[in-house]
Protein backbone atom coordinates (compact mmCIF):
# COMPACT_ATOMS: atom_id res chain seq x y z
CA UNK A 1 0.00 0.00 0.00
CA UNK A 2 2.94 2.41 0.94
CA UNK A 3 4.40 1.93 -2.77
CA UNK A 4 1.38 2.65 -4.43
CA UNK A 5 -0.32 5.93 -2.09
CA UNK A 6 -0.44 8.72 -4.61
CA UNK A 7 1.39 11.82 -3.48
CA UNK A 8 -0.56 14.67 -5.81
CA UNK A 9 -3.21 13.46 -7.68
CA UNK A 10 -5.42 15.33 -10.11
CA UNK A 11 -8.20 13.97 -7.46
CA UNK A 12 -7.34 14.77 -4.41
CA UNK A 13 -7.04 18.78 -6.32
CA UNK A 14 -9.90 18.20 -7.10
CA UNK A 15 -11.26 17.25 -3.99
CA UNK A 16 -9.39 19.77 -2.36
CA UNK A 17 -11.20 22.66 -4.25
CA UNK A 18 -14.54 21.01 -3.70
CA UNK A 19 -14.65 20.67 0.14
CA UNK A 20 -13.12 23.77 0.37
CA UNK A 21 -16.32 25.02 -1.00
CA UNK A 22 -17.94 26.59 2.75
CA UNK A 23 -14.58 27.99 3.41
CA UNK A 24 -14.67 29.89 0.25
CA UNK A 25 -17.96 31.46 1.14
CA UNK A 26 -16.03 32.70 4.09
CA UNK A 27 -13.09 33.84 2.00
CA UNK A 28 -14.81 36.18 0.27
CA UNK A 29 -16.29 38.77 2.51
CA UNK A 30 -12.45 38.79 4.08
CA UNK A 31 -11.03 39.93 0.72
CA UNK A 32 -14.13 42.37 -0.48
CA UNK A 33 -13.13 43.89 3.22
CA UNK A 34 -9.71 44.04 2.20
CA UNK A 35 -10.08 45.71 -1.31
CA UNK A 36 -12.48 48.26 0.31
CA UNK A 37 -9.35 49.16 2.76
CA UNK A 38 -7.09 49.26 -0.03
CA UNK A 39 -9.55 51.28 -1.85
CA UNK A 40 -10.07 53.72 0.58
CA UNK A 41 -6.29 54.15 1.63
CA UNK A 42 -5.72 55.26 -2.35
CA UNK A 43 -4.48 52.14 -4.06
CA UNK A 44 -5.46 51.40 -7.17
CA UNK A 45 -7.28 48.60 -8.67
CA UNK A 46 -4.08 46.92 -10.10
CA UNK A 47 -2.31 47.60 -7.14
CA UNK A 48 -5.23 46.13 -4.67
CA UNK A 49 -4.89 42.69 -6.94
CA UNK A 50 -1.27 42.40 -7.29
CA UNK A 51 -1.06 42.64 -3.40
CA UNK A 52 -3.88 40.42 -3.14
CA UNK A 53 -1.97 37.61 -5.29
CA UNK A 54 1.49 37.78 -4.76
CA UNK A 55 1.00 38.16 -0.44
CA UNK A 56 -1.86 36.39 -0.76
CA UNK A 57 -2.13 36.95 3.62
CA UNK A 58 -5.10 38.49 4.99
CA UNK A 59 -4.82 39.42 8.34
CA UNK A 60 -1.05 40.82 7.35
CA UNK A 61 -2.87 42.86 4.18
CA UNK A 62 -5.15 44.24 6.49
CA UNK A 63 -3.34 44.92 9.22
CA UNK A 64 -0.83 47.10 6.68
CA UNK A 65 -3.36 48.66 4.98
CA UNK A 66 -4.78 50.02 8.19
CA UNK A 67 -1.63 52.05 8.88
CA UNK A 68 -0.78 53.08 5.08
CA UNK A 69 0.68 56.01 4.09
CA UNK A 70 2.29 57.84 1.48
CA UNK A 71 5.02 57.38 -0.03
CA UNK A 72 4.03 53.67 0.80
CA UNK A 73 5.75 52.02 4.37
CA UNK A 74 8.11 50.02 2.52
CA UNK A 75 10.24 48.48 5.49
CA UNK A 76 7.06 49.26 8.23
CA UNK A 77 4.81 47.07 5.68
CA UNK A 78 7.67 43.92 5.57
CA UNK A 79 8.14 44.14 9.15
CA UNK A 80 4.43 43.76 10.13
CA UNK A 81 3.66 41.15 7.35
CA UNK A 82 6.71 38.94 8.60
CA UNK A 83 5.44 39.15 12.22
CA UNK A 84 1.81 38.23 11.78
CA UNK A 85 2.85 35.26 9.60
CA UNK A 86 5.44 34.13 11.58
CA UNK A 87 2.44 31.22 12.51
CA UNK A 88 2.91 29.96 8.86
CA UNK A 89 6.41 29.17 9.74
CA UNK A 90 4.87 26.45 12.40
CA UNK A 91 2.51 25.57 10.16
CA UNK A 92 4.05 24.01 7.07
CA UNK A 93 6.10 21.47 9.23
CA UNK A 94 2.96 20.27 10.59
CA UNK A 95 2.18 19.20 7.16
CA UNK A 96 5.86 17.42 6.50
CA UNK A 97 4.50 13.97 6.17
CA UNK A 98 2.92 15.10 3.42
CA UNK A 99 5.23 17.92 1.75
CA UNK A 100 8.36 15.96 2.33
CA UNK A 101 7.26 13.80 -0.64
CA UNK A 102 7.13 16.65 -2.92
CA UNK A 103 9.73 18.25 -5.47
CA UNK A 104 9.82 20.96 -7.05
CA UNK A 105 6.91 22.98 -8.76
CA UNK A 106 4.35 20.71 -6.70
CA UNK A 107 6.28 21.72 -3.47
CA UNK A 108 6.54 25.32 -4.04
CA UNK A 109 3.03 25.86 -5.32
CA UNK A 110 1.40 24.01 -2.77
CA UNK A 111 3.55 25.93 -0.10
CA UNK A 112 2.74 28.97 -1.87
CA UNK A 113 -1.24 28.47 -1.51
CA UNK A 114 -1.10 27.54 2.06
CA UNK A 115 -3.29 29.49 4.41
CA UNK A 116 -5.33 29.08 7.60
CA UNK A 117 -8.14 27.55 6.60
CA UNK A 118 -7.20 25.11 3.76
CA UNK A 119 -3.80 24.00 6.05
CA UNK A 120 -6.60 23.45 8.90
CA UNK A 121 -8.57 21.38 6.47
CA UNK A 122 -5.46 19.34 5.25
CA UNK A 123 -4.17 18.96 8.95
CA UNK A 124 -7.82 16.92 9.72
CA UNK A 125 -7.49 15.28 6.49
CA UNK A 126 -3.89 14.07 7.60
CA UNK A 127 -5.03 12.96 10.57
CA UNK A 128 -7.48 10.96 9.34
CA UNK A 129 -4.50 8.98 6.95
CA UNK A 130 -5.35 10.76 4.03
CA UNK A 131 -1.67 11.07 2.06
CA UNK A 132 -2.06 12.86 -0.57
CA UNK A 133 -1.14 16.51 -0.92
CA UNK A 134 -2.93 17.04 -3.54
CA UNK A 135 -5.77 18.25 -1.29
CA UNK A 136 -3.55 20.60 0.16
CA UNK A 137 -2.98 22.80 -3.62
CA UNK A 138 -6.63 22.35 -4.70
CA UNK A 139 -8.15 23.91 -1.61
CA UNK A 140 -5.51 26.65 -1.99
CA UNK A 141 -5.74 27.66 -5.28
CA UNK A 142 -8.91 27.82 -5.39
CA UNK A 143 -8.74 30.04 -2.17
CA UNK A 144 -6.29 32.23 -3.80
CA UNK A 145 -8.26 32.82 -6.72
CA UNK A 146 -11.27 34.03 -4.40
CA UNK A 147 -9.40 36.12 -2.81
CA UNK A 148 -8.05 37.59 -5.86
CA UNK A 149 -11.01 38.16 -7.43
CA UNK A 150 -12.80 39.21 -4.19
CA UNK A 151 -10.22 41.98 -3.23
CA UNK A 152 -10.71 43.44 -6.92
CA UNK A 153 -14.49 43.16 -6.31
CA UNK A 154 -14.15 44.92 -3.05
CA UNK A 155 -11.74 47.75 -4.56
CA UNK A 156 -14.54 48.43 -7.16
CA UNK A 157 -17.51 48.66 -4.94
CA UNK A 158 -15.33 50.48 -2.20
CA UNK A 159 -16.52 54.06 -3.35
CA UNK A 160 -20.24 53.15 -3.30
CA UNK A 161 -20.62 49.80 -0.43
CA UNK A 162 -19.25 50.25 3.13
CA UNK A 163 -20.62 47.69 5.60
CA UNK A 164 -21.35 49.37 9.22
CA UNK A 165 -18.51 47.88 11.30
CA UNK A 166 -20.55 45.57 13.33
CA UNK A 167 -22.29 43.71 10.03
CA UNK A 168 -22.48 40.14 10.86
CA UNK A 169 -20.47 39.61 7.43
CA UNK A 170 -17.67 40.16 9.47
CA UNK A 171 -18.46 37.37 11.78
CA UNK A 172 -17.84 35.03 8.59
CA UNK A 173 -14.13 34.73 9.64
CA UNK A 174 -14.57 34.03 13.13
CA UNK A 175 -17.21 31.27 11.91
CA UNK A 176 -14.88 29.51 10.38
CA UNK A 177 -12.34 29.33 12.75
CA UNK A 178 -14.51 28.76 15.23
CA UNK A 179 -15.98 25.69 13.42
CA UNK A 180 -12.34 24.42 12.25
CA UNK A 181 -11.59 24.35 15.96
CA UNK A 182 -14.44 22.20 16.89
CA UNK A 183 -13.34 19.72 14.01
CA UNK A 184 -9.80 19.61 15.68
CA UNK A 185 -10.86 19.37 19.56
CA UNK A 186 -9.24 15.15 19.38
CA UNK A 187 -9.41 14.44 23.33
CA UNK A 188 -9.24 15.08 26.65
CA UNK A 189 -5.52 15.47 25.78
CA UNK A 190 -6.13 18.91 24.20
CA UNK A 191 -7.64 20.65 27.11
CA UNK A 192 -4.58 21.59 29.19
CA UNK A 193 -2.93 23.25 26.16
CA UNK A 194 -5.91 25.18 24.54
CA UNK A 195 -6.75 26.85 28.42
CA UNK A 196 -2.93 27.74 27.94
CA UNK A 197 -3.09 29.26 25.00
CA UNK A 198 -6.17 30.88 25.74
CA UNK A 199 -4.86 32.58 28.56
CA UNK A 200 -2.25 33.73 27.07
CA UNK A 201 -3.26 34.71 23.69
CA UNK A 202 -5.96 37.00 25.54
CA UNK A 203 -3.55 38.56 27.85
CA UNK A 204 -0.73 39.52 24.91
CA UNK A 205 -3.61 40.82 23.15
CA UNK A 206 -4.19 42.74 25.95
CA UNK A 207 -0.96 43.97 27.09
CA UNK A 208 0.46 44.55 22.92
CA UNK A 209 -2.04 45.82 21.34
CA UNK A 210 -1.81 46.06 17.65
CA UNK A 211 0.25 44.01 16.84
CA UNK A 212 -0.29 39.69 16.42
CA UNK A 213 2.26 38.05 18.17
CA UNK A 214 -0.31 36.88 20.75
CA UNK A 215 -0.92 34.23 18.19
CA UNK A 216 2.42 33.17 17.63
CA UNK A 217 2.95 32.80 21.65
CA UNK A 218 -0.33 31.28 22.35
CA UNK A 219 0.30 28.66 20.05
CA UNK A 220 3.66 28.10 21.29
CA UNK A 221 2.92 28.59 25.06
CA UNK A 222 -0.34 26.22 24.44
CA UNK A 223 1.61 23.31 22.83
CA UNK A 224 5.09 23.68 25.11
CA UNK A 225 2.46 22.92 28.06
CA UNK A 226 0.86 19.81 26.64
CA UNK A 227 4.57 18.39 25.45
CA UNK A 228 5.86 19.49 28.87
CA UNK A 229 2.38 17.63 30.70
CA UNK A 230 3.26 14.49 28.24
CA UNK A 231 6.55 14.41 29.80
CA UNK A 232 5.83 14.37 33.17
CA UNK A 233 3.10 11.45 32.75
CA UNK A 234 5.49 9.54 30.72
CA UNK A 235 3.58 9.60 27.69
CA UNK A 236 4.38 9.61 24.26
CA UNK A 237 3.33 12.53 22.38
CA UNK B 1 -4.46 51.13 -13.55
CA UNK B 2 -1.57 53.46 -11.99
CA UNK B 3 1.10 51.50 -10.39
CA UNK B 4 3.53 53.32 -7.98
CA UNK B 5 7.18 52.54 -7.90
CA UNK B 6 6.84 52.86 -4.17
CA UNK B 7 3.38 50.75 -3.36
CA UNK B 8 5.30 48.29 -6.10
CA UNK B 9 8.15 48.21 -3.26
CA UNK B 10 5.99 47.81 -0.22
CA UNK B 11 4.18 44.99 -2.10
CA UNK B 12 7.08 42.95 -3.18
CA UNK B 13 8.74 43.33 0.44
CA UNK B 14 5.74 41.72 1.86
CA UNK B 15 5.66 39.16 -0.72
CA UNK B 16 9.16 38.28 -0.13
CA UNK B 17 8.22 38.86 3.55
CA UNK B 18 5.77 36.25 3.51
CA UNK B 19 7.36 34.01 1.33
CA UNK B 20 10.18 33.75 3.72
CA UNK B 21 7.80 32.61 6.40
CA UNK B 22 5.72 29.95 4.18
CA UNK B 23 8.05 28.26 2.80
CA UNK B 24 11.47 29.29 5.62
CA UNK B 25 9.83 27.54 8.47
CA UNK B 26 9.24 24.38 6.38
CA UNK B 27 12.47 24.02 4.85
CA UNK B 28 14.62 24.54 7.78
CA UNK B 29 12.54 21.75 9.69
CA UNK B 30 13.29 19.71 6.39
CA UNK B 31 17.18 20.98 6.07
CA UNK B 32 17.97 19.61 9.74
CA UNK B 33 15.54 17.34 11.30
CA UNK B 34 14.55 18.50 14.57
CA UNK B 35 14.60 16.59 17.99
CA UNK B 36 11.49 14.49 18.85
CA UNK B 37 10.07 17.10 21.65
CA UNK B 38 10.12 19.72 18.85
CA UNK B 39 8.29 17.33 16.75
CA UNK B 40 5.70 16.18 19.32
CA UNK B 41 5.00 19.96 19.95
CA UNK B 42 3.84 20.36 16.27
CA UNK B 43 1.27 17.77 17.64
CA UNK B 44 -0.60 20.51 19.34
CA UNK B 45 0.39 23.51 16.94
CA UNK B 46 -3.09 23.27 15.07
CA UNK B 47 -5.33 23.13 18.12
CA UNK B 48 -3.19 25.91 20.04
CA UNK B 49 -3.29 28.32 17.14
CA UNK B 50 -6.64 28.46 16.56
CA UNK B 51 -7.36 28.80 20.05
CA UNK B 52 -5.11 31.90 19.81
CA UNK B 53 -7.13 33.62 17.18
CA UNK B 54 -10.94 32.85 18.61
CA UNK B 55 -10.10 33.78 22.33
CA UNK B 56 -9.21 36.93 21.82
CA UNK B 57 -11.31 37.97 19.45
CA UNK B 58 -14.56 36.43 21.97
CA UNK B 59 -12.72 38.40 24.81
CA UNK B 60 -13.00 41.57 22.54
CA UNK B 61 -16.09 40.73 20.94
CA UNK B 62 -19.74 41.45 22.30
CA UNK B 63 -22.76 39.25 22.62
CA UNK B 64 -22.93 39.24 18.92
CA UNK B 65 -19.45 37.33 18.65
CA UNK B 66 -20.31 34.94 21.92
CA UNK B 67 -23.93 33.68 20.57
CA UNK B 68 -22.51 33.64 16.78
CA UNK B 69 -19.68 31.46 18.40
CA UNK B 70 -22.07 29.39 20.55
CA UNK B 71 -24.36 28.61 17.57
CA UNK B 72 -21.34 27.92 15.24
CA UNK B 73 -20.50 24.88 18.12
CA UNK B 74 -23.72 24.18 18.14
CA UNK B 75 -24.32 23.26 14.39
CA UNK B 76 -20.72 22.00 14.19
CA UNK B 77 -20.96 19.63 17.06
CA UNK B 78 -24.69 18.27 15.88
CA UNK B 79 -23.92 18.17 11.86
CA UNK B 80 -19.49 18.03 11.61
CA UNK B 81 -20.60 20.19 8.81
CA UNK B 82 -18.19 23.26 7.71
CA UNK B 83 -20.96 24.94 5.53
CA UNK B 84 -23.88 24.59 7.97
CA UNK B 85 -21.58 25.81 11.08
CA UNK B 86 -20.60 28.72 9.05
CA UNK B 87 -24.43 29.52 7.72
CA UNK B 88 -25.72 29.09 11.24
CA UNK B 89 -23.57 30.66 13.29
CA UNK B 90 -23.66 33.73 11.39
CA UNK B 91 -27.25 33.88 11.03
CA UNK B 92 -27.10 33.84 14.96
CA UNK B 93 -24.59 36.96 15.25
CA UNK B 94 -27.36 38.60 12.09
CA UNK B 95 -30.14 38.09 14.51
CA UNK B 96 -28.32 39.45 17.55
CA UNK B 97 -27.14 42.40 15.00
CA UNK B 98 -30.45 42.57 13.65
CA UNK B 99 -32.34 43.05 17.44
CA UNK B 100 -29.50 45.06 18.65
Amino acid sequence: MSRTRPRFSRAAVLEGARRSLPVQVAVAPFGLVCGVSAQAQGLSLAEAALMSGLVYAGSAQLLVLSHWSSPAPVLAAALATFVVNLRMALMGPVLGPWLDRLRGWRLWASLFVMADQNWAMSVTQMQSGRWDAGFLFGSGALMWVVWVASTAAGHLLGATMRPPSGHPLFFTALAVFVAILVAMWRDGRDLVPWIVAAAVSVLLARLLPGTSWYILLGALSGSVAGVWRDRRRGLSA
Amino acid sequence: MTLDPWVLAAIAAMAAATLVTRAGGYLLFRAFSPPPIVRAMLGYIPGTLFVSYVAPALAAGGLQQWVGALATIAVMLATRNLALAILGGTAAAGVVWAAG
